[in-house]
């Protein structure tokens, strides 16, 4: 399927991302310059990490007004994928494409580590490949991770079924406030989110940085193989019904 | 026409900042310090002298992009005139 990667001025992980779904999925990848107004005909969408626009007034602030986003918004309206990994999970907050917000982690400290993660829902072209309870470890490398929203909207969130992934510990146990396995202090160990239509889905840890033997983790592999072997379904059925 | 734009994060949601900087002025002799809300502060000149039309503008410009009014609030407060 054709994938497309959004570059903004201080992205950093875009690369990672482009050689996983080029080079390890074998697919069609392009990148997208923040500056493009369309998305080249990419059906998968993905924001990569980094400091877009220098984290400028609030991490994702400025970069979820920038051309191309007016695009992903279109496209995730219509039901496309979109994926925002780390800075591009703060993007699709800062656009309102996913709920919530980030604050500083409660460490005050940038964090580069692995952390575990609970797989809470596997009925989703980004997780189906994924087992629910599964315990993942990827790596996290982010200063403001720590997701917040007002306790109403939290439980709205919650009986939605938009909680994702959770930070957690090694065995999968709840992690609470721990922060041994709540890196950032995350409300209610929230790690990833999905918008209602399930299309979106933003989390903080890197999946690419862990998607290949080499690295000594293919932890991140089934994300991004859900994926890309959704969409690609979905274009068959499409193809199909005409 | 100046304005002045503050912003801060809102009272029920933790501030991980603020209370760093609380627990810093407790430390170096300021023991009555409670509360601490770490914000920014934003000087905004405007082309315009209408005081009523620059509060809309500056509110708006509060919603659209210099609060994320998720985790924080805002205040707009409109400066002197120039001469």
């Amino acid at each position: 399927m054709r994938c497309g990667v959004v570059v903004f001025p201080g992205s950093n992980c875009d690369h990672d991302v482009y050689h996983v779904l080029k080079h390890v999925l074998q697919q069609d990848a392009a990148f997208l310059w923040h500056q493009d107004d369309t998305l080249k005909g990419c059906e998968l969408i993905v924001l990569p990490g980094g400091f877009a626009y220098g984290d400028y007034l609030r991490a994702g602030a400025l970069a979820a007004l920038s051309p191309v986003m007016g695009a992903v918004k279109r496209h995730a309206e219509a039901g496309g994928l979109v994926l925002g990994i780390c800075n591009g999970f703060q993007v699709l907050l800062e656009a309102g494409l996913l709920p919530g917000a980030m604050r500083r982690n409660a460490s005050l400290r940038f964090l580069g580590r692995d952390v575990h993660l609970r797989v809470e829902r596997t009925d989703l072209p980004f997780t189906w490949k994924l087992r629910q309870g599964q315990v993942l470890r990827m790596p996290i490398a982010h200063g403001e991770g720590n997701y917040e929203d007002a306790p109403a909207k939290l439980d709205a969130l919650e009986a939605n079924r938009q909680v994702v992934f959770r930070y957690a510990a090694p065995d999968g146990a709840d992690a609470g406030d721990d922060p041994r396995w709540n890196p950032n202090g995350a409300a209610r160990a929230i790690a990833g989110v999905c918008n209602a239509g399930g299309n979106v889905l933003g989390l903080m840890p890197h999946p690419e940085r862990c998607s290949e033997p080499i690295l000594g983790n293919t932890d991140g592999l089934a994300l991004l193989a859900s994926a890309v072997e959704a969409g690609s379904a979905a274009l068959l059925r499409a193809g199909a019904a005409r | 026409m100046k304005a002045r734009v503050t912003v801060y994060p809102r009272r029920e949601i933790l501030d991980p900042q603020g209370k760093a900087i609380r627990d810093a002025l407790n430390r170096v002799g300021f023991p009555a310090v409670e509360d601490v809300r770490a914000g920014k502060s934003f000087e905004i000149s405007l082309g315009t002298e209408d005081p009523e039309a620059a509060g809309r503008e500056l509110r708006e410009m509060c919603e659209r992009l210099l609060a994320n009014t998720v985790v924080e609030d805002y205040s707009v407060e409109l400066l002197e005139s120039r001469p």
